[in-house]
């Protein structure tokens, strides 16, 4: 076994292999022909040895690929060294897009929070005013007595003060969401960084499965055939509708598609 | 439509559960119930008499699509008005869960008058027949 590592660590190129095997058919028909059975079945032997090394030493690039995929998948050791753990970078990434996942949620509920708080002033001003609408129009006409126009007088005071209380409120509000934006521009940097790290492991992945599939080739086994998809299972927001022909691209989609089941 | 009746809200994030709760508010049902996913919903219809139940589809534990085929094998359920809101937009979706006997689908982002549309729709149909 220690002879063949030996060899195939010289053995790397794929042209070396074939005049090798070449030479090895030529030299079995040659035996063959002379009716050497004997030597022929040795020259089988030692082709299959050929054979052998060169799936040997693609399997030693596939183990060293897949090494190097594993430690790259490793957050720089350097940055965590007094910690002296080394985080997967796939857990950063998870840790990370938790933290995506947490902020638009704060993001989202203060908002609503805040609009919640908001819905009863501005209620609040539009019933007055459509209260106030009808005894104001009197007035304008000239069917109101000084006594009644004293009360509308009140109560239109009691308006105005309420109006710029709850407008200030409002306006509060309303700054109060538009902050609540803010996490957009953190979680925009944060999801960059995972976009990065999965090109990296596609990276790393793209040049295993040409290693892998150059054993695969090697040793004679076909490829599965790829299972169809299953269409049903859950997918998730759809980001590239216009280039997808399977999806719907917006409610009126559904609509149609509902109603010519009968819907 | 009765504005009392009961709604179950299911959907695992709460941020959609409480937007839809609003939503509804808004059009004047107050009777709301949540619930974050298929599993925890079942038994809480089950126990209890609802009137209506709106639901994503892409939840953990048990989906929306599961939750509507375990709905309608219920012989308790079965009746039960069932409005779908997800993001799940693929044609062959929209034909399952029609097949499974859905009401309603509303893909997100909606707004509020679908919302209202999908849901006036389904008890237009259901006190017409």
């Amino acid at each position: 076994m220690s002879e063949t590592t030996n060899q195939l660590a010289g053995n790397d190129d794929p042209n070396d292999s074939k005049s090798e095997i070449m030479a090895h058919a030529k030299a079995m028909v040659e035996n063959l022909e002379r009716g050497d059975s004997h030597e022929a079945f040795k020259v089988l032997e030692d082709l299959n040895k050929a054979r052998d090394r060169t799936l040997f030493s693609e399997v030693g690039r596939l183990t060293r690929s897949l090494h190097s995929a594993i430690t790259e998948f490793h957050i720089d050791i350097e940055m965590n060294q007094e910690s002296q753990k080394e985080i997967s970078r796939i857990s950063d990434a998870s840790d990370r897009l938790n933290y995506v996942i947490n902020l638009t949620e704060d993001a989202a509920n203060k908002t609503m929070d805040k609009v919640e708080e908001a819905i009863p002033a501005a209620n609040m001003i539009q019933t007055t005013a459509e209260e106030l609408k009808p005894e104001w129009e009197s007035v304008l006409k000239g069917e109101v007595d000084p006594d009644q126009f004293r009360e509308l007088h009140k109560k239109m005071g009691a308006f105005i003060d309420s109006t710029i209380v709850s407008s200030q409120g409002l306006g509060t509000n309303l700054s109060d969401i538009l902050l609540a934006q803010d996490y957009q521009d953190l979680t925009g940097q944060v999801i960059k960084r995972v976009i990065q790290l999965v090109q990296e492991i596609e990276g790393s992945l793209v040049e295993l499965v040409k290693t892998a599939s150059s054993v695969e080739e090697l040793a004679g086994i076909e490829k599965a055939q790829q299972v169809g998809k299953d269409s049903i299972e859950a997918e998730g927001p759809i980001i590239n509708k216009e280039e997808r022909v399977d999806v719907v691209s917006g409610q009126d989609d559904v609509d149609d598609l509902l109603s010519s089941l009968g819907f | 439509m009765d504005k009392n009746m009961k709604i179950l809200i299911v959907d695992d994030f709460s941020t959609m559960r409480r937007i839809i709760k609003n939503l509804l508010r808004d059009l004047g049902f107050t009777n709301t119930t949540e619930a974050d996913d298929g599993q925890t919903a079942l038994p809480v219809l089950k126990s209890g008499s609802f009137d209506f139940l709106i639901t994503d589809w892409n939840m953990p534990g048990m989906t929306g699509i599961e939750l509507l085929k375990a709905v309608r094998e219920d012989p308790n359920l079965n009746s039960l008005p069932v409005l779908m809101v997800t993001a799940e937009a693929k044609k062959d979706q929209i034909i399952e869960a029609a097949q499974a006997g859905v009401n309603g689908y509303v893909v997100k982002p909606f707004t509020a008058t679908v919302l209202q549309e999908k849901i006036e729709k389904i008890f237009e149909r259901i006190e017409g027949s």
